[in-house]
């Protein structure tokens, strides 16, 4: 009996000293990856406070005459348009955000909620067209938009982020999908029309999934920067958004990376803080739209 | 065999004619009202006094009869019945009877080809109102032959937010979906049966219809045109990113999240605030900053006082460009499966740990009899999609690389270089001097095929497909 009890102490022991190795390794191995995922941020953080004289041009990570200072967010608000591609981006964004979230809202209940005739067929379709190539159809809209004169407008811009929406409501409609149908019921005997349905007892409960798709559509015209490219002109950079006019800072010619990449970088440092900001405070939100896009 | 199938077809043709044969009959023993709708879209309800219906009718036949005169008769004509994108090239021409030169603005293949789906969109669009209209007035008959009362304008709308709330709900996406993507899909789809390239760019010169001859070139070998060595090179490195992206992530990123939540690790919030940080930052700041970093007299080379050209090494099949491509995509997309599979590793039921502990299983046996299976089973689907997302991944290497570096060598036709995607190599083809629109819908027309298999063999095989009901 005794020498029973000593054994399991000793095993427990024994695994209590391999569980501190393992959980050693696993604290290196984190601390490492996790400098080697926050290395390239500091150095942006870093490179967008040098404001070592006449350069850009960055040779050494610590020269002589290093100096740190926000010389450099002066000099995008000054030298460039900054301010106006944020407004523009915001006004963008916020416009977008809206027509994005109210149609994904609205195919998702229809689809999820409602059962018609064209449903099955309406599902289909989307699921083909959703295969095809984006960039496919982007020279087509192009040409379709300089058809009806709306190109180099941030008007266009909305209606190309926004007019697509419907495509991505598969997240949506799953979440939709578990509430479940009983509550309808009992407010239909009571009376209640689809849209007081919609309005007062599924859209309240689905609080997750809305503020999900609010977060992800306000956040994409911040990033994307290959349709502005396509629909707003090189030579107007007053209707600029930022992704648009940070690439153009240090893509426009040769000379002009050596010259910009550390106001650059103050840009990058202003929209990288409002896009972090917002997710991290949302964060809850949009690990549970991924998560229950990805459980099914 | 064979006959029992020819016979099922019979079958189907002679349902249709029977259908239509039908159809005719219902409508030769209608009232005078639905033979009118018949012609005069809304006669029939203005007759049984729905009137703002009837005008609704009336205004949309109007307006469909006036786009036609004006706009799309025109344009279908040519589209459609013609064979050819326009005969008339731009240029001067010898008028013999005032026998001077006169400039001729020549037809446009683009906006034919364009304006010619536009309208045969909105013809299917009227035919479909048409129909409406027909059975509207149809089921109006039928109600008065059973004595009872037609809606009124304010029940029909009432019923828009009832039983058919769907409709109101679904048509302004569904509009926007037309224009945005139905359209500029089967127009991108058409130019693919199109020589439409440099040689024959509008409005100077014509484009036409050429059938099948650019997927003959895709698939053709021959020497300085035929891309279908390059296309294959292309395809391969297109699949083999795809899997290696794919599959680093997600196992590298489950690991990583196995890590953080392991019992008796501290500063949970830490590390997974150090990754997830990188998620906030946008994607196009860190690739770019990445391709500054990277670059042949870029920082990292400064540092380590070397000339290794990390984004345009050439050698070995540019192998380094490629390898360096996946850490940085590493870096990117981690943080996101380790975001995902937080929330999903703790839904594994601890009674499932437990009872393997007890069977004495040791820590590699736990991950790959337990989490790992749990995982595949949840995630499976997700990981098609991040396949998928990889094929078409633009981001990343454009950004990085703008799908350099070059190598004449082995991508000499089409102007595809070493890291090009698909995608990449499609855009490039718009985009350059020497555009190929013809080839780049080819190739997009090849996405498609490849993503639409994948996407269907994980469809078929998801249970949320079946059982959306499943919750409810």
């Amino acid at each position: 009996m005794k020498s029973d009890v000593k054994k399991t102490k000793k095993a427990l022991l024994g695994q209590r000293t391999r569980n501190g190795i393992t959980n050693g390794l696993i604290y290196f191995v984190l601390a490492t990856l996790g400098i080697l995922w926050v290395l390239p941020i500091v150095f942006l953080l870093y490179t967008s406070l040098r404001v070592t004289p006449n350069t850009g041009i960055i040779n050494q990570l610590f020269p002589d005459d290093l100096q740190l200072g926000f010389g450099n967010f002066a000099r995008l608000f000054q030298e460039t348009q900054f301010g106006i591609w944020l407004g523009n981006t915001f006004l963008v964004a916020t416009c977008s955000c809206a027509l994005t979230t109210l149609f994904i809202l609205m195919v998702s209940y229809a689809l999820s909620r409602m059962r018609f005739k064209l449903r099955k067929p309406i599902m289909n379709v989307m699921l083909v067209l959703g295969m095809f190539p984006g960039f496919m159809s982007m020279i087509a809209i192009y040409f379709i938009l300089k058809a009806v004169g709306l190109t180099n407008s941030l008007f266009a811009l909305i209606l190309v982020y926004s007019g697509g929406a419907a495509l991505s409501y598969y997240i949506c409609k799953g979440f939709f999908d578990t509430i479940p149908r009983s509550l309808e019921e009992a407010a239909i005997l009571d009376g209640a029309s689809q849209w007081t349905i919609c309005w007062r007892i599924i859209f309240p409960l689905s609080k997750p999934i809305i503020v999900y798709t609010i977060l992800t559509s306000f956040i994409s015209p911040w990033c994307d920067f290959i349709f502005v490219n396509v629909i707003i002109n090189n030579t107007s950079p007053e209707k600029f958004t930022v992704a648009l006019g940070l690439y153009r800072l240090i893509n426009a010619d040769k000379g002009s990376f050596n010259t910009n990449f550390t106001v650059f970088c103050a840009g990058a440092v202003i929209v990288g803080g409002i896009i972090a900001a917002l997710f991290l405070s949302m964060q809850k939100y949009y690990v549970e739209g991924v998560t229950s896009g990805a459980v099914k | 065999m064979l006959k029992g199938k020819s016979e099922k077809k019979e079958n189907i043709f002679l349902r249709f004619f029977a259908k239509i044969k039908s159809i005719f009959l219902i409508l030769a023993h209608s009232s005078v009202a639905t033979k009118l709708s018949c012609c005069f879209l809304g006669v029939g309800q203005i007759m049984r006094k729905q009137i703002i219906k009837g005008i609704i009718y009336a205004v949309l036949e109007v307006l469909f009869v006036l786009f036609m005169i004006f706009f799309g008769g025109n344009y279908i004509a040519k589209f459609l019945f013609s064979g050819h994108l326009g005969t008339q090239t731009e240029g001067s021409y010898w008028n013999e009877e005032l026998g001077i030169y006169e400039t001729v603005s020549g037809d446009n293949s683009f906006l034919i080809l364009l304006y010619g789906v536009v309208s045969l969109v909105i013809v299917i669009f009227f035919v479909s109102v048409w129909v409406m209209n027909i059975k509207g007035s149809l089921a109006n008959d039928r109600l008065l032959a059973e004595g009872k009362k037609l809606n009124s304008f304010k029940q029909d709308c009432s019923l828009f937010i009832n039983q058919k709330f769907y409709v109101p709900l679904l048509v302004p996406p569904l509009i926007g979906l037309l224009v945005f993507t139905v359209l500029p899909t089967i127009f991108m789809v058409l130019i693919a049966f199109t020589n439409y390239d440099y040689q024959h760019l509008p409005p100077s010169k014509l484009f036409d219809w050429v059938g099948f001859a650019n997927f003959g070139q895709l698939f053709s070998i021959a020497e300085g045109s035929g891309f279908l060595l390059v296309f294959l090179r292309v395809l391969l490195w297109t699949f083999v990113w795809a899997f290696i992206a794919t599959f680093t992530n997600y196992f590298f990123g489950m690991i990583l999240a196995l890590m953080i939540n392991k019992k008796g690790i501290k500063l949970k919030t830490l590390w997974r605030t150090l990754f997830v940080i990188a998620i906030a930052v946008p994607q196009f700041v860190t690739l770019l900053l990445m391709s500054k970093i990277l670059d042949g007299d870029g920082i990292l080379n400064k540092i380590l006082g070397t000339t290794i050209y990390w984004l345009s090494d050439t050698r070995n099949a540019s192998l380094l460009p490629r390898v360096i491509i996946i850490l940085v995509n590493m870096w990117i997309g981690i943080p996101y499966t380790i975001l995902m599979c937080s929330g999903i590793l703790m839904n594994i039921p601890q009674q499932m740990y437990e009872a393997a502990k007890l069977d004495g299983a040791n820590a590699w046996q736990l991950f790959i009899k337990i989490v790992l299976p749990y995982m595949m089973h949840v995630t499976g689907p997700y990981l098609i999609t991040q396949f998928v997302g990889n094929i078409n991944n633009f981001n990343v290497i454009w950004l990085l690389t703008g799908g350099g570096p070059g190598d004449n060598l082995l991508y000499g036709v089409g102007n595809a270089q070493s890291t090009d995607l698909l995608v990449t190599w499609l855009y490039r083809l718009t985009t350059d001097t020497n555009v190929q629109y013809n080839m780049a819908s080819v190739i997009g027309i090849v996405i498609f095929v490849i993503c639409a298999t994948l996407s269907l063999i994980t469809y078929n095989k998801t249970k949320a497909a079946k059982n959306e009901e499943d919750y409810q």
